[in-house]
């Protein structure tokens, strides 16, 4: 059977779509994550709510690096573990779609749920009303750039059977600067900034790495895969 | 044209040529820091605003410099090893992190040893003593990727294509922190720019940048035929070169 390129690009993704939310805790486990790394704050530092303002947009970035991080380990693992991978490899279509297609899919579930969580956590933390679209515009950004990383990562260490510290310390080093745009962002907003200057180089970033990190994440899974 | 290239494909090649090398590297470091260290402790007159303490920079300036150019090396050689499926490339690399590695803590501590008499603080969050740190992680990162994997060559794969990653990421994170600088600290403490230096001062710093290449030269030759001897050590080639 012949499968056109985006017929199994919109395939690919719908299993992906379909194997989540036949599992919900898996669903549920980063955002819960995220919440729990964003009481940890106000409980280890202040109760002040205008202290934690100041802090928030840095927290709040911590915090959804981490709980993405946290996810990003299973993105080609029970494929890889399974088969499924190989099989998909052998496909005919381009491994570079599949990875595409998977990264994407994972985003979806992830980091677009980590948006819509957002404006919750940010109320606890203080962040006013006015910020929220800045926010959840950066981190939505952020977590698609973010994904990108993790799968070059998550390619690279998809062999290993204790991968999941290495691949933190593989892709925290290069998430830095979506931090640093991300969150900084977020503080112009907050201050009465106008943000745009942080959002266009985080969507630069964005740009930047979903042309280029799909091709480095398929030759780490080719590494991983022979 | 070509043949030198392709002759870097051979171990025994690789391997007689880092040991042909790597004196020759190590005699002239060794006169180009001796100069630099004379003239920059002895001969260089104080600094006016900074008395003898700058003269720190004569080991920070070109360790900061070398952590950079390694990281670029192994990167590079990374690349030659996968693009062209020459193994030797993955020797280097391999020889080149643990130097970069540290070089870039060398830069760390002496700029923090810096800090201390010139900001009176032994750490502050500079943009270059911050990229720093985001380079050494980089490296901790490729030296780590390389020994998870069981199959030796899958893990020099993993690394070199982690280390292409990491040198395209290293601009975009030197000015990502240096903006972030920009937006979370007004004033800036004692900027550490370039200042124009007189001759007296120059010219042990450029000796030592020039010593600090050759020596990073001389300990990758070394290092490389180790690697090489440790990668090979089922051929033949190095059963007589050990005995001899």
């Amino acid at each position: 059977m012949n499968v056109g390129t985006f017929e199994a690009f919109t395939l690919v993704v719908r299993r992906e779509l379909c194997l989540s939310f036949r599992r919900p805790d898996q669903l549920l486990q980063p955002l819960v994550f995220f919440l729990i790394v964003t009481t940890l704050f106000p409980l280890g530092l202040s109760l002040q709510l205008s202290l934690l303002r100041d802090m928030a947009p840095g927290v709040l970035w911590v915090a959804a690096l981490l709980s993405s991080l946290l996810s990003l380990d299973a993105l080609f693992k029970s494929d890889a573990d399974d088969g499924t991978l190989e099989q998909l490899a052998l496909s005919g279509q381009g491994l570079t779609l599949i990875v595409v297609a998977k990264t994407f899919a994972h985003w979806l579930v992830t980091g677009v749920a980590l948006v819509l969580v957002s404006p919750v956590v940010a109320t606890a933390l203080g962040i006013p009303g006015s910020a929220f679209a800045t926010m959840m515009l950066s981190l939505g950004l952020g977590t698609l750039t973010l994904s990108w990383l993790g799968a070059i990562g998550a390619g690279l260490t998809v062999g290993l059977r204790r991968g999941n510290v290495l691949l933190s310390l593989i892709v925290l080093p290069l998430a830095m600067p979506l931090l640093i745009f991300g969150a900084g962002a977020t503080d112009r907003a907050l201050s009465g900034v106008s943000p745009l200057g942080a959002l266009y180089f985080l969507a630069a970033l964005c740009v930047f790495t979903c042309t280029l990190a799909p091709f480095a994440a398929t030759a780490a899974l080719r590494i991983s895969l022979e | 044209m070509w043949t030198w290239f392709y002759k870097l494909a051979s171990p025994p090649y690789v391997y007689g040529a880092a040991a042909a090398l790597a004196p020759w590297f190590l005699g002239l470091a060794v006169l180009t820091i001796g100069y630099g260290l004379v003239a920059g402790l002895v001969f260089a007159p104080p600094d006016y605003q900074q008395g003898d303490a700058f003269r720190i920079i004569y080991v920070h300036a070109p360790s900061a410099w070398m952590s950079l150019f390694s990281y670029t090396s192994m990167a590079i050689a990374g690349a030659i090893a996968l693009i062209w499926r020459i193994k030797m490339g993955h020797a280097v690399a391999a020889a080149s992190a643990p130097i970069g590695a540290s070089f870039t803590l060398l830069a760390l501590v002496t700029g923090s040893l810096w800090g201390r008499p010139m900001w009176g603080t032994y750490w502050a969050w500079d943009p270059r003593l911050t990229s720093e740190l985001i380079l050494l992680f980089l490296y901790v990162g490729v030296m780590s990727l390389r020994p998870a994997f069981e199959d030796p060559a899958r893990g020099d794969r993993a690394a070199a294509l982690l280390g292409i990653v990491g040198a395209v990421n290293v601009p975009i994170i030197h000015y990502s922190v240096q903006w972030w600088n920009s937006l979370h600290q007004g004033a800036t403490v004692a900027k550490l720019g370039k200042p124009s230096m007189p001759g007296s001062m120059l010219l042990p710093l450029l000796s030592m940048l020039v010593g600090f290449m050759l020596f990073y030269g001389a300990v990758l030759c070394m290092r490389v035929q180790g690697e090489v001897l440790n990668r090979e050590r089922q051929a033949k080639w190095v059963r007589e070169a050990i005995k001899s």
